[in-house]
């Protein structure tokens, strides 16, 4: 793991990293499918960058997320879309910053109650470590440690761009 | 006086009447809606957020529709759904209805869905169940004498802001008997809080409350008068008790003034919409004609009545 | 037993005193004030310092659902006469069931029961109940308690016979078909809380009618609870005509309004329905001005009765442990002095029965009430002597608590 760098890295940046490490991949032809929203934001990137013809798939995890006794409906709710049918495909699950692995284990589980897939593999940006379930990133481009409450953000400016900020609670 | 609808940090954690609610929560209900219209286009249309959590289906009042629709919403969040049939069981031996509450807190139970005939038994449970301390057990008004219907209010929010996007701009025209109606009170609220500019309430004046300009609404007794330039007609139901009482002489002169047919919708908009809350009475409230011709959009509201009572149930018991 | 108060202040608005002194009580009756009597030993000495030393006070409306109990309450509250409806359970139609009621009283022995008998048989509003045999069981006057007589013409035969031998009627103006779907005032709360609403005609036809009939017939009329502005119009109107009529107001009327329903509480269902503001206002000026007596309605309802939707909740509050504090509280807000508050409680309602009481001049009966004024207390069940824990009021703070009430000279309430 290595140190939080000052300034924070340019995401617009990794994100062609990202699309570097998943070119020589594609040949299961993968659909992409990004969380809600940083992932989104970063699938709607790779799928220009791989020129991948199909549109992309756009999932909210808070139906399924295991905190809602805790925390309740988290109030932003937007609808996913999967525009393609699941079963049988290879897909490419897409999030900005993978933590404890409870965000991912809520989106697959969301993506098999459309159908089975082939197979999914998970690509993000960032892995700040800390799991609490066995989950592992397929593609990654930085590693990084944070303190309990910190949070690193993926933000879309005015002109679009995606950028990091770091937030403490 | 605290809304008792709202926990200490201000969230939902019973929905017992619109009035009173910031317009951030009706926001938050119909966007949340919104994700549900897509599980339920889904093939597998159930998510796990309610998963080992029970709904109590207590009906006071008989209604096989509205009580299908809670079912649905809950069994497609993946809650246990248990139905009570009042009329069958101890609350007709004398048992009060807070004794019926206490006995099925202890089972457990997690939310209610109450309809009841007596106006505010949704806020006793309410506040009974604050009193003895149950904070994660949660009430939903499936309708309550003539004082509120709440997710009806709702899903007729989501229709119109399904099919005329902006509530800032629109002319809305509620017609019938909305002395007794707990949907049009609901409906009132709710679009003024979302800042319909214009509320109409359409009928003789034996079957509109007094003081409803104190509620933002005007008044017409003239329908087409009523209904001119209106972007949204919600027509109510005319029950037959109405009829036979002092209120109205006869179905035929209340459909003759009051009832909706081609020719008083063209008074509306050319692409306004016609809402029910439904069932429908074909030939008294509605002609055939308007019920199933193109502004009619009273089955989609079935469909969005079904995603609302998701968002509402996740919400509460979430908080 | 010779009984001297000392160190209070004595305010028997009758007879127009408000001042320290020292109250003195032989053989049940009043003995004297500010001097000692001739020939006076005090057996008994009660210190009222800091307190106020009145007329008992005489509650125009009390029901006993457990006499005991309720009779115990009475005296907490500085209640020394009561005047009982006759719609208990059963109806006090038959002499026999006044006879019971005085008899069970007396052997009690803390206040007195003043019954009402019922004017119609069962309360039906249809045949007459035995008037005379009643009055000479100890019924002072007849009355239909909130039931309204459907039947005008039986109405007005009933008075007709009640003024034949001089009796009394007590009646509360409600007519029946505009008041038998309602549970609240028919104004803004209703429509938005979707309560069937009772309107003001309610009230103001039934005075229409019952006045008429006044003047038809003589028959003296009392009206109980009235709740609107227009109601106290119609009735101002009458007496100026010179007519037999008087009426009272429920303390809670003067103090809460239809707002006071709130999130449908069912503490504030009432007979008749709590009404808006400006109804409040007209009743308070009446009160204000003299022209009626306050009474506390006393209706003691069990949790199972109360607490139920509040169009299946039963209406009344509990009233004999609250008529002094809430009495107290509208003064304090009315702008109205100490004496002529305790007169709406003592001197009014006794003019109402045509009684002596309600006043300490020397021979009066000694019916006394020592309290005091400044002393706060909370309403919890527990405050609470009555069976009847019902109140909009509960966990309020009031102000006013009564230290000793005797009845006839005898100290029947030591608080």
């Amino acid at each position: 793991m290595s140190p939080l760098p000052n300034p924070l890295p340019d995401a617009e940046a990794q994100c062609r990293q990202l699309a570097d490490l998943i070119r020589p991949c594609l040949h299961h032809r993968p659909a992409l499918v990004g969380i809600f929203s940083g992932g989104a934001w970063i699938a709607e990137r790779l799928k220009e960058l791989l020129d991948l013809p199909e549109e992309i798939g756009m999932i909210d995890v808070s139906f399924y997320r295991d905190d809602f006794a805790e925390k309740g409906l988290r109030p932003q709710v937007k609808p996913t879309a999967i525009p393609f049918d699941v079963e049988g495909r290879h897909l490419i699950l897409v999030d900005d910053v993978l933590y404890t692995g409870r965000t991912t284990r809520a989106a697959i589980n969301e993506l098999f109650d459309y159908g089975r897939p082939a197979s999914i593999e998970l690509a993000v940006l960032a892995d700040r470590g800390e799991r609490e379930l066995p989950v592992a990133p397929t593609y990654c481009v930085w590693d990084l440690a944070l303190g309990d409450s910190d949070k690193l953000v993926l933000a879309r400016q005015d002109d679009g761009q995606l950028a990091w900020r770091l937030e403490n609670a | 006086m605290h809304n008792p609808q709202l926990n200490k940090e201000g969230e939902l954690t019973h929905l017992l009447s619109i009035e009173g609610l910031p317009q951030r929560i009706l926001t938050q209900i119909l966007d949340t809606a919104e994700s549900f219209m897509e599980v339920s286009a889904r093939d597998v249309k159930k998510v796990p957020l309610l998963r080992g959590k029970s709904v109590f289906n207590l009906f006071f009042e008989n209604s096989t529709r509205t009580r299908t629709t809670f079912e649905i919403a809950a069994k497609r969040l993946s809650a246990d759904v248990i139905n009570l049939d009042i009329n069958k069981s101890s609350a007709s031996k004398g048992e009060t209805l807070l004794d019926t509450i206490d006995n099925l807190c202890a089972m457990h139970a997690n939310l209610f869905v109450v309809r009841h005939a007596s106006s505010g038994a949704p806020f006793l449970i309410a506040e009974h169940l604050q009193r003895i301390g149950l904070d994660d057990v949660h009430v939903v008004n499936a309708g309550d004498g003539r004082h509120a219907h709440p997710t009806q209010g709702l899903l007729d929010m989501y229709t119109i802001r399904h099919y005329k996007k902006d509530f800032t701009q629109l002319r809305v025209a509620i017609v019938g008997d909305i002395l007794h109606s707990r949907v049009a009170r609901s409906d009132i609220h709710a679009l003024t809080i979302l800042g319909v500019p214009e509320v109409r309430a359409i009928g003789p004046e034996t079957l509109l409350p007094k003081h409803l300009d104190k509620l933002g609404v005007h008044v017409f007794h003239d329908m087409e008068e009523g209904l001119k330039d209106c972007d949204v007609v919600i027509m109510l139901r005319l029950q037959n008790e109405r009829m036979n009482g002092a209120l109205l002489p006869s179905a035929g002169e209340y459909f003759r003034h009051y009832g909706l047919t081609p020719q008083k919708l063209a008074a509306a908009s050319d692409d306004a919409i016609v809402m029910h809350p439904g069932p429908m009475n074909r030939g008294v409230e509605i002609h055939s004609a308007v019920a199933d011709g193109p502004q009619a959009v009273i089955l989609p509201q079935v469909t969005f009545g079904i995603a609302v009572r998701m968002a509402v149930m996740s919400i509460v018991a979430g908080n | 037993m010779n009984i001297v108060i000392e160190n209070g202040r004595v305010i028997d608005p009758k007879n127009a005193v408000d001042r320290n002194a020292s109250l003195y009580i032989a053989n049940g009756k009043v003995a004297g004030l500010g001097e000692t009597p001739a020939g006076f030993v005090a057996e008994q000495m009660i210190d009222a310092t800091g307190c106020v030393v009145c007329p008992g006070l005489i509650d125009l409306g009390a029901r006993l659902n457990s006499i005991e109990a309720e009779l115990a309450a009475a005296v907490a509250g500085g209640v020394t006469s009561l005047v009982v409806p006759p719609d208990a359970d059963p109806p006090l139609d038959e002499p026999e069931l006044a006879d019971r009621l005085v008899h069970r009283a007396k052997e009690i022995a803390r206040a007195r029961v003043l019954p009402l008998g019922a004017l119609t048989l069962g309360l039906k509003g249809e045949r007459l109940a035995e008037l005379a045999g009643l009055k000479k069981a100890g019924c002072v006057a007849f009355s239909q308690a909130s039931v309204p007589m459907v039947d005008s013409e039986a109405l007005l035969r009933a008075m007709e016979y009640a003024a034949t031998f001089g009796f009394a009627v007590w009646l509360q103006p409600q007519d029946y078909w505009l008041s038998r779907n309602g549970i609240a005032h028919e104004g803004e709360v209703a429509s938005r809380l979707g309560l069937a609403g009772i309107p003001v005609a309610a009230e103001s036809i039934a005075i229409a009618t019952i006045v008429q009939f006044v003047r038809d017939t003589g028959c003296r009329v009392h009206l109980t609870r009235l709740s609107s502005a227009d109601g106290v119009a119609l009735v101002k109107a009458a007496r100026a005509d010179g007519l037999p009529v008087t009426f009272d107001i429920g303390v809670h009327h003067l103090l809460l309004t239809d707002k006071d329903i709130g999130y449908f509480n069912p503490h504030a269902r009432f007979v008749p329905p709590l009404r808006t503001d400006r109804d409040r206002q007209a009743l308070s000026a009446a009160a204000v001005a003299g022209l009626a007596a306050i009474c506390s309605d006393h209706t003691p309802v069990g949790a199972d009765e109360k607490l139920l939707p509040f169009g299946e909740a039963k209406a009344g509050a509990t009233g004999l442990e609250v008529l002094l504090p809430l009495t107290l509280r509208w003064a304090e807000a009315a702008g109205v002095t100490l004496s002529a508050a305790l007169a709406r409680i003592t001197a009014a309602p006794a003019e109402v029965l045509g009684l002596q009481r309600g006043q300490l001049a020397p021979g009066a009966t000694a019916d006394v009430c020592v309290f005091d004024p400044a002393a706060v207390w909370q309403l919890t069940p527990d405050s609470l002597t009555s069976r009847g824990k019902n109140s909009p009021w509960t966990g309020y703070l009031l102000n006013g608590k009564v230290r000793k009430t005797l009845v006839g000279g005898r100290v029947v309430y030591s608080g």
